[in-house]
């Protein structure tokens, strides 16, 4: 099972589309590793740098409809390859969340309000994830632990390692 | 309690209920192309499980960057021409066979009403015409689907989609989707099914049906659908003949997928469509959608038809009405590309090639091309392209390019004017 946690990325916009997430023209590499530095190459928000705001990241925090647009994995495996493992958003696309869990990494929807007492915990912020409890604390300005639903079949992806995993094994 | 169509589809086709709201579905149809299944392909290989469930089942193509134009997309080829051959698959469509999935595989008659169909690419849900299940999905679904014939999904929520009315001559199937992604937004039907239902839907051919459900994702849905019926029979016939004594008999069987009419829907929207003017986006999302008179004088750089959206016979003949006997303006570069040989073998019959070479068009080979800025027809920075593509987020056709999507018809008025204009001015 992977590690879910670290220092929080926020990205404040809704619709945040694969397209912007890993570019069409580098779904021709043959490796997941080799989309490592293309990372939300096309991502259109003020104020944010790609090659220096991914740096030490381990968590994604968001809005509304993340990952919409095209169905292509690699927008979730250029995560996995820059070790982030969880995205905490208002909510998800349904081929991007599906994406997630199949590759064992976490897609956590949360409450509006959630997501707006994440967005004010300042700039520096490191998240926890107890999937036991299935909480997420959260370190900035002060902290806060806020609870999350996992559906149990996404638990077991996620404690599988993956969708192939669970399904060499049950199918 | 009735079920909707995707309810009885679910039904028939249900493996296991890992929980209540997660079900696993035998799958009739898992499609592949070259961008989102080598690495699917590979990952197999390298954990000793290179098999396929059933060979019969699989259909694959080479259509996003074709013919190859280096390395890394000769070897995505590479691997799933060898990986078709290996296994056998019959139904592998390589260069010179192969055109845009979304056309060619409905064209092959192997989609069918009540069928579960997956594809790695979120246009799948196009096939949703022949009142078939079929949803984008990732490479790993897709490769557990290879492995194992299943897919995991949501139990299906539907929204139903009445359209009414009639369309004015100029107004097509590609309007009528993008009003309703407007209405809705690229978020509002996200881990629904669309369901498409009303006398206009009835009145589609199967073409402006694909179009309807291939822009289903992009207000967020699992899949587009519609209800099978006379023109779904009559379109299927040349592959179901045998199948069924007459087209009524056909019809009639068909009918046993329809929606129940105490079917319970999470959300209702009637839409009468007789004053519905030709529809333009204006900004990067399928949703920032104005009407084109409201859009008219923008001008462009770049016409581009085709894609798995726009890209069939009767999007071409639609094209061509405007373009007979015209130029296209000074400022404009025109792209065609026909989604598959059949289809550009017919218009090459019915003199619409002729129509659009003579009016200044470049005529490429079947293929996704410029939809996705990976091969041909890329934009330059600053530049505009009218286009009949599903899909304007930024850099998609080129780093600092944007598109304006449209129908068949008023991107060919645009290039004839050099800007976005009303096509029914012109017809």
């Amino acid at each position: 099972m992977k590690e879910f946690g670290g220092k929080a990325l926020f990205l404040d916009r809704n619709d945040i589309n694969t397209d912007e997430i890993i570019p069409a023209k580098y779904l021709t590499e043959n490796t997941k590793m080799a989309l490592q530095s293309f990372i939300l190459e096309d991502l259109k928000l003020g104020g944010f740098d790609p090659r220096k705001d991914i740096e030490g990241k381990g968590v994604i925090i968001t809005r509304a409809n993340f990952g919409c647009g095209s169905s292509r994995e690699h927008a979730v495996w250029v995560f996995e390859v820059n070790d982030i493992n969880v995205v905490i958003a208002e909510s998800f696309a349904r081929i991007f969340r599906q994406n997630m869990y199949n590759c064992g990494m976490l897609a956590i929807e949360l409450p509006k309000k959630d997501i707006e007492t994440l967005f004010g915990l300042g700039e520096a912020v490191k998240i926890s994830v107890d999937l036991g409890a299935c909480t997420i604390t959260a370190q900035g300005d002060k902290k806060v632990v806020i609870p999350f639903k996992l559906n149990e079949f996404d638990k077991k992806l996620v404690e599988a390692g993956g969708w192939l995993a669970y399904a060499d094994k049950n199918y | 309690m009735g079920k909707t169509i995707a309810e009885k589809i679910f039904a028939a086709h249900l493996r296991d209920t890992p929980t209540p709201e997660n079900v696993i579905l035998d799958i009739d149809v898992v499609m592949c192309h070259e961008i989102t299944t080598p690495i699917a392909i590979t990952d197999l290989e390298a954990r000793g499980m290179d098999r396929v469930f059933d060979t019969s089942k699989i259909k694959a193509v080479i259509d996003h960057v074709t013919p190859s134009k280096d390395s890394k997309t000769a070897t995505q080829g590479k691997i799933i021409r060898d990986w078709a051959r290996r296994h056998k698959i019959q139904d592998f469509f390589d260069i010179g066979a192969n055109g845009v999935c979304h056309a060619l595989f409905p064209e092959k008659g192997f989609i069918r009403p009540g069928y579960t169909v997956i594809m790695g690419d979120s246009h799948t849900c196009t096939h949703g015409a022949f009142g078939a299940f079929a949803a984008g999905v990732g490479t790993t679904d897709l490769e557990v689907g290879i492995l194992k014939g299943v897919c995991s999904f949501r139990t299906p929520e539907t929204m139903r989609i009445t359209i009414t009315g009639s369309l004015q001559d100029g107004v097509s199937a590609k309007d009528v989707i993008l009003f309703i992604i407007k209405e809705l937004t690229v978020n509002g039907a996200t881990d629904k099914v669309m369901e498409f239902v009303g006398p206009v839907v009835e009145g589609m051919s199967m073409e402006a049906r694909m179009t309807l459900c291939n822009m289903a994702i992009e207000a967020g849905a699992t899949c587009g659908i519609c209800l099978p019926d006379r023109v779904t029979a009559k379109y299927l016939w040349p592959f179901i003949k045998d199948q069924y004594e007459s087209i009524d008999i056909a019809v009639e069987d068909f009918t046993r997928w329809h929606s129940d009419p105490d079917a319970e829907y999470v959300k209702e929207m009637t839409l009468d469509v007789s004053k519905l003017a030709p529809q333009v986006t204006f900004g990067y999302k399928p949703d920032e959608v104005k009407s084109v008179t409201e859009m008219d004088g923008t001008p462009v750089d770049q016409v581009y038809i085709g894609s798995c959206t726009n890209g069939r016979i009767e999007d071409l003949r639609s094209a061509a009405r405007i373009l007979k006997g015209k130029k296209i303006a000074a400022n404009v570069r025109g792209i065609l590309s026909p989604a598959t040989p059949k289809v550009y073998a017919q218009a090459l019959e019915e003199g619409l090639i002729a129509i659009f070479m003579e009016a200044g068009f470049c005529v490429t080979n079947p293929t996704c091309g410029a939809c996705l800025g990976m091969s041909n027809g890329v934009l330059a920075e600053g530049e505009i392209c009218a286009s009949t593509t599903n899909r304007n987020f930024n850099g998609r056709m080129g780093k600092g390019g944007i598109v304006h999507l449209m129908s068949p018809l008023t991107a060919a008025a645009t290039a004839v004017q050099g800007h976005i204009t009303d096509p029914r001015n012109l017809l």
